[in-house]
């Protein structure tokens, strides 16, 4: 395909001018590039500098008075008293609590629900049975209901369960698929070579052993990529969070929330947000920096959510 | 790799023993019980978070249910005060003011990146730079911002001062505190949205350019003429998941404005929890909730229906 094309373009290039329309193009997508990055820097240049200090050079390129206070604030390593003479808001963040927790909803849920959706995803797609299809249709019309309108049933339910505040309870909606999960993977397992699987199956193998010995092993790279993506949007959860969750199950998302709100005295500590924002974004951006490509060639119709 | 060459070298072997046993019907029938097994646990999340919940949300829209005792059956009274609620009225306009705002922005310019992406630069690099801001969970996204905006030392007002405008008070002011938030949710989502449309571009097989360029058509005339009709279904798919996903935006003014100023952003999704949370209004939470899914289920059906998205002019 790209053979073709370069063919194609040097008989455009003589029609008209080619060059000062890619120098735009280029332009164009530069202030795009930096319109994505450049709030990063700003949140690291923040997080650097001196709360205290920020109001006077507002404007300045580079850290005001750089120190590591914001972090030291975040990690609770500061004391209160140090804390606003810093020009910190004397507010604190039970930041490796929420950490923990964090970890925990997204891992958690992760591994449970990218496992049991392959396994339905199997079902979809390498086993002959009736009504296979609408019962598949069925798991992807879920994605019609909008999140708010089950919330609320599920929140009473895992009130009544009692287990309101409780990791399991935070979970407990996410483990067992999500129809994109189901989705992907049975795209996957659709193109996957019947030839192996049919060999294993005369010779006696159950189906249970060829999905774990065979069909899991060989989707190895969409595994991998389905668990980024669920993991990513999982980190980033907030809503059913903020509904079920307590102090002590607590994630990130709500708890930078909670801390954006309280503002003892008044003036908000800048520095430490933008300290503990971008704590919060530090695993997803290592993520993206070791799988950026394999999270990027993802984005397609089949990655579509 | 291992495992599937002793399970080849093991079928050759007994092929033929397995032939003799003629097991292939048995196969057939038994696939749906084995079937069930594989599905079990997916049914189960689906049964107990999707249906019974929908099914139950929809019976507590017609209940008044304080969370405290027992939900009390009143029939459409919840939809009847619902018609009449000031507050869901705005609630809606606001929200549907951030849709509009959100989607003419976010497509027409993920449009034009993923057609210049598509004629000079394709590397991973530029596609996943774009992609960045898109994998910041929403919250993260509203405080970035909410520290830039800021009115007295946020950076963009430095710059708009530096200019010599005026100064805007992007989450204090009622006029823009409904673009702000779409502008927020643009930055956040126009890469998403552009690398999905650049993918369609993928798509469009490189010959009807070739014609088009043979037949001297402009770039201009390629893209209303060729790019774009050829792009409908993808289009009409992106436009159906962000403006659905639009309907429900909620993370970032829960943390930047919680609704204000006054009402000014109280969008409906913020309004629902409002009631059901904060007022313990479980019923009349729901009955907005159920508003909202059938607002939502009646915009998906016309955009399909308008943009044609299930069918392809490339067949």
């Amino acid at each position: 395909m790209t053979e073709t094309m370069n063919i194609v373009v040097p008989g455009r290039a003589r029609r008209r001018p080619r060059k000062g329309r890619s120098i735009i193009a280029w332009i164009v997508i530069a202030v795009a590039m930096a319109v994505s990055l450049l709030p990063f820097y700003w949140v690291l240049r923040t997080s650097l500098s001196l709360n205290s200090k920020l109001a006077a050079g507002s404007a300045d390129l580079l850290p005001v008075g750089f120190n590591f206070g914001a972090y030291e604030r975040v990690f609770g390593l500061q004391s209160p008293a140090e804390a606003i003479a810093q020009g910190g808001s004397g507010a604190s963040i039970n930041f490796w609590q929420y950490l923990g927790n964090s970890f925990l909803f997204a891992g958690i849920t992760t591994v449970c629900a990218v496992f049991f959706s392959s396994m339905a995803a199997y079902a979809f797609s390498r086993l002959q049975w009736r009504h296979r299809d609408k019962v598949f249709g069925l798991f992807l019309a879920t994605v019609l209901v909008p999140p708010i309108f089950t919330a609320l049933p599920n929140f009473l339910m895992v009130r009544n369960l009692g287990l309101l505040g409780t990791m399991l309870g935070l979970v407990l909606p996410y483990l067992f698929m999500t129809p994109f999960a189901i989705f992907f993977m049975r795209q996957f397992f659709l193109n996957m070579s019947r030839e192996v699987e049919e060999a294993a199956m005369l010779d006696g193998a159950q189906h249970w052993r060829i999905f774990f010995q065979i069909v899991l092993p060989n989707a190895a790279a969409p595994l991998a990529t389905l668990a980024l993506l669920t993991f990513i949007g999982q980190w980033n959860e907030y809503f059913w969070p903020l509904l079920v969750s307590d102090e002590s199950t607590r994630v990130l998302t709500v708890g930078l929330g909670v801390f954006k709100s309280q503002s003892p005295q008044g003036a908000p500590d800048w520095s430490g947000l933008m300290a503990a924002t971008l704590v919060s974004a530090l695993p997803v951006l290592v993520i993206f920096l070791a799988f950026g490509k394999r999270i990027v060639n993802s984005i397609g119709f089949s990655g579509m959510k | 790799m291992t495992n599937t060459q002793t399970l080849r070298a093991a079928t050759a072997q007994r092929t033929a023993r397995s032939r003799a046993g003629g097991s292939g019907r048995r196969r057939s029938r038994t696939d749906v019980r084995i079937a069930l097994l594989f599905i079990a646990p997916a049914l189960i999340g689906l049964l107990l978070f999707y249906v019974v919940p929908t099914a139950r949300g929809l019976y507590l829209s017609f209940t008044e249910y304080s969370i405290l005792g027992e939900p009390e059956w009143i029939g459409t009274r919840n939809y009847e005060r619902i018609a009449q609620d000031p507050l869901f009225w705005n609630a809606l306009v606001v929200t549907v003011e951030y849709v509009v705002i959100n989607i003419v922005l976010q497509t027409s310019i993920a449009l034009l990146l993923a057609v210049l992406m598509q004629r000079v630069a394709k590397s991973t690099f530029v596609r996943g730079t774009l992609l960045m801001p898109y994998l910041m969970a929403n919250v993260i996204a509203a405080l970035l911002w909410f520290w830039m905006l800021d009115y007295q030392i946020g950076i963009v007002n430095q710059v708009i001062d530096w200019i010599g405008l005026p100064r805007i008070a992007f989450f204090g002011n009622q006029e823009w505190a409904i673009p702000t938030q779409a502008l927020i949710n643009t930055w956040r989502h126009v890469g998403y949205t552009a690398l999905l449309i650049f993918a369609g571009l993928q798509a469009i097989p490189s010959t009807v350019y070739e014609a088009a360029a043979i037949d001297g058509a402009g770039p201009w005339r390629t893209f209303s003429r060729i790019t774009l009709p050829l792009l409908r279904p993808v289009l009409a798919l992106v436009l159906v998941v962000t403006v659905t996903g639009s309907f429900q935006v909620f993370d970032t003014v829960a943390v930047t404005t919680a609704g204000g100023p006054v009402n000014a952003s109280r969008v409906l999704q913020y309004y629902i929890f409002q009631r059901a949370f904060n007022e313990q209004d479980f019923g009349y939470g729901s009955a907005l909730a159920a508003i909202l899914f059938v607002i939502l289920a009646v915009v998906a059906a016309l955009q399909m229906k308008f943009l044609r998205g299930n069918e392809s002019d490339l067949d």
